[in-house]
């Protein structure tokens, strides 16, 4: 069925359309966000309403108001004197030849003519335009007021750094799941995600209701998880498999850097770290707690009282992390390379050690050895001209990313130098955050496909926005989202900018659309063995 | 098919419209009906607009006559040759013809012909000839003895009452009256107000 909502009576490229509706179409069914085709004289337009306004023909009409508690008056007003209008940011179009058709939808060059019918968007078009569930293709989602399935192509999707955004408690979590599902069934990209929450290895929780299904109960034999806390995970029932501990003598000044302000160090205390890491080697966060005070330092060292006092107190605070030890017998790193080489992703628990400073220093320290593994044997695999030497695409994940990627140590860390490479030594980020405006713009400006749940402030809306085509349309479609479970996708992954209502997550149901069936039993079975 | 009713005889025609006197007296269309007039080859189509009794001589005005009468009735029994004295008229304005199979609301290329006869119109006709509504803009902008806005709205409500969906009909009306009439909020509003159910 197609259902006419209006006919272009203006419009221009920059801009968008103009749509003034029919008399049979409630502006109050109208929602911005909704994805709607337009049939032009010989092509046809895709867009998205981006606006709904009133309109009247006699200016009169606002000052005497007719009658409308009469319903006969309102009904024959509604459409002639009175009216809807419609702004459609047209994105792509076809053409009608046979040529275009195999072509696909293009990019707008141009608009629709007067009087062109503007319909709600058929399941052929939305399909059209995003495909359809395949190897590659995964199914997040409805578009806006849809009852058909959005696809995302996740192998296009990996291969640039992402982004999720949305204030607290929109969603952002629930789509991470999904979209960490859908890496899992349809790229060959393997995920390493920092779990400050413990909500993506066993099980996650739902506001107002039982805890749902996480990653490892629905794909145990793709999935490890690693945790900080053995006890705590222990005791949430979640089968670990393998603990993750740091030593002191793993930490380097690059950490310290970027705990500046979680510690509440001074920029000279940052700076004395570098001086101190080149006196004393790897054992230097040992030395330093040691020092009785700065006339202990060694000769060369000209630091503060003071700053040396700042940076023993940071110091102090790291030493009381209980998964800190002088020296890890265990070597994180190699254990949970081994499982990404396999193919398996991994999700590291942080227990009940959910401070930022133990976020930030573990995602820190292991993304950047992780990352050198990779980087030198991506330049090995070039050195051979052997592709299959290189290792398997990495995707990390990351909350509160404006915490690693503000501009004042997007410069410095592993996560700046990764969102920046793009692709070069396979590995990219997904980062959530509740805050992107905290985000440096440069590594927004790189990032391929975002996907935002309603944001409410304007700094934060204008910097995931930026440098996008037609964002102050896209603006009032986002900050008109629901607060939950709405979002927005536009970017490299996808062919224009789209809201859509996540696939619901949680239910007996979902679970058995996420994993089919007879795997879910399969994985059931092995858990036993 | 039921009996086609002669409401009188054409004895005045322009272009835009005749006058027709009725074989009895008093017994005209009422205001808003839809008449038409002429041969199966060019029917054409009005809507009455206007209806006089009068005086059959011009220039002899009728006297009061029941100052001994008990009641209006028995003036014209006791003095029968009044029915003759007397004549009404009606005047209808020009809205359409029908060609053939084909109908147009606009105005036909021949006036009407002295001493054709005019008939009512039946449902059936009154529903095929609602299926458009040009003729509105034609009596909108006559120039009338009666307010334009009173005949739309007596037009529109015989019409109505020809169809199953009064109210269907009548809100198509007023949605094509709200487009012409969308300079003129004040007899859009005064025809709505007539028209409403
Ligand atoms: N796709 C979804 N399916 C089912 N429930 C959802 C979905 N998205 C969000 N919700 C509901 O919204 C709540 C908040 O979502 P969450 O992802 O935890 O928000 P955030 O991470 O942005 O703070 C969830 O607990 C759940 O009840
Ligand atoms: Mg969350």
């Amino acid at each position: 069925m197609t259902e006419r909502l209006g006919i272009v009576v203006s419009g221009s490229l920059n801009k968008g359309v103009e749509v003034r509706l029919d008399s049979s179409a409630s502006i109050e069914d109208m929602a911005v966000g909704r994805f709607v085709t337009i049939e032009g004289e010989k092509r046809r337009f895709f867009g998205m309403i981006t606006d709904v306004s009133l309109g009247v023909t006699d200016p009169n009409l606002t000052l005497t108001p007719p009658d409308v508690s009469d319903p006969f008056i309102a009904e024959v007003l509604a459409g002639t004197s009175t009216f809807g209008t419609l702004h459609v940011s047209p994105s792509l179009v076809i053409g009608g030849d046979a040529a275009a058709i195999l072509e696909g939808p293009q990019p707008v060059k141009t608009i629709p003519s007067h009087f062109s019918a503007v319909k709600l968007s058929t399941q052929e078009d939305v399909e059209l335009v995003f495909g359809t569930e395949d190897e590659k293709r995964f199914f997040i989602g409805n578009p806006l007021d849809m009852e058909v399935k959005l696809c995302l192509n996740l192998e296009e999707l990996v291969k640039r750094s992402n982004g999720i955004f949305g204030k607290s408690g929109t969603g952002k979590t629930f789509l991470t799941r999904i979209l960490l599902i859908g890496m899992l069934q349809k790229s060959q990209a393997v995920n390493l995600v920092f779990d400050m929450h413990n909500e993506y290895g066993w099980a996650g929780t739902r506001e107002g209701g039982p805890p749902v299904k996480a990653l490892k109960q629905l794909f145990a034999s793709r999935v490890a998880v690693f945790t900080l806390d053995e006890e705590n995970s222990r005791h949430r029932g979640v089968s670990t498999d393998g603990v993750v501990r740091i030593g002191y003598d793993e930490i380097e000044p690059e950490d310290i850097t970027l705990l500046r302000q979680t510690l509440n160090l001074t920029d000279l205390a940052v700076e004395a770290v570098h001086q101190l890491y080149r006196k004393f080697g790897r054992n230097w966060i040992q030395d330093t707690l040691g020092l009785k005070g700065a006339e202990e330092l060694p000769e060369g060292l000209n630091i503060h009282e003071g700053t040396l006092l700042n940076l023993q107190r940071g110091l102090a605070t790291i030493r009381r992390l209980p998964f800190i030890e002088p020296h890890s017998p265990v070597n994180a790193v190699k254990a949970i390379l081994e499982h990404l080489d396999r193919g398996i992703n991994v999700v590291l628990e942080f227990g009940r050690y959910r401070d930022i400073t133990a976020y930030i220093l573990v995602a820190n320290m292991l993304s950047r050895r992780i990352y050198d593994q990779y980087q030198s044997r991506v330049e090995k695999a070039d050195a051979a001209a052997k592709e299959s030497l290189k290792p398997r695409p990495l995707v990390i994940t990351i909350e509160e990313a404006h915490k690693f990627l503000n501009p004042e140590v997007a410069g410095q860390t592993i996560f700046g130098k990764i969102a920046r490479e793009m692709r070069k030594y396979n590995v990219t980020l997904l980062v959530i955050d509740q805050r992107p405006s905290g985000i440096d713009s440069e590594v927004m400006s790189q990032m391929g496909t975002k996907i935002t749940c309603l944001l409410d402030n304007d700094r934060d809306i204008d910097s995931v926005l930026a440098g996008v085509p037609g964002r102050n349309e896209l603006k009032s479609v986002l900050a008109k989202l629901a607060a939950k479970q709405q979002a927005l996708i536009f970017g490299h992954a996808v062919p224009m900018p789209v809201a859509f209502q996540p696939r619901e997550y949680g239910s007996a149901e979902s679970y058995r659309g996420f994993a089919p069936q007879k795997d879910a039993e399969e994985e059931i079975e092995k858990l036993w063995d | 098919m039921a009996e086609i009713e002669r409401v009188g005889e054409i004895i005045e025609a322009s272009t835009t419209g005749f006058t027709a006197q009725c074989y009895e007296l008093y017994q005209m269309p009422p205001l808003g009906s839809l008449v038409k007039t002429g041969d199966s080859a060019a029917e054409l189509y009005g809507i009455v607009y206007n209806a006089t009794t009068t005086s059959l001589e011009p220039g002899r005005r009728p006297i009061a006559r029941g100052k001994d009468e008990d009641s209006e009735e028995a003036i014209y029994r006791s003095s029968p040759q009044l029915a003759k004295l007397l004549r009404s008229e009606f005047g209808a304005l020009v809205v359409g013809y029908k060609e053939g199979d084909r109908l147009y609301q606009h105005l036909p290329p021949q006036p009407a012909r002295i001493h054709g006869f005019v008939y009512q119109c039946s449902p059936d006709e009154l529903k095929d000839f609602g299926k458009s509504f040009d003729f509105l803009n034609i009596i909108l902008n006559a120039h009338l003895p009666v307010p334009g806005e009173e005949l739309v709205a007596a037009s529109l409500r015989r019409m109505s009452q020809a169809h199953e969906d009064r109210r269907a009909f009548l809100v198509a009306a007023g949605k094509e009256l709200a487009i012409l009439l969308s300079g003129n909020l004040n007899q859009l509003n005064a025809i709505l107000g007539r028209i409403k159910l």
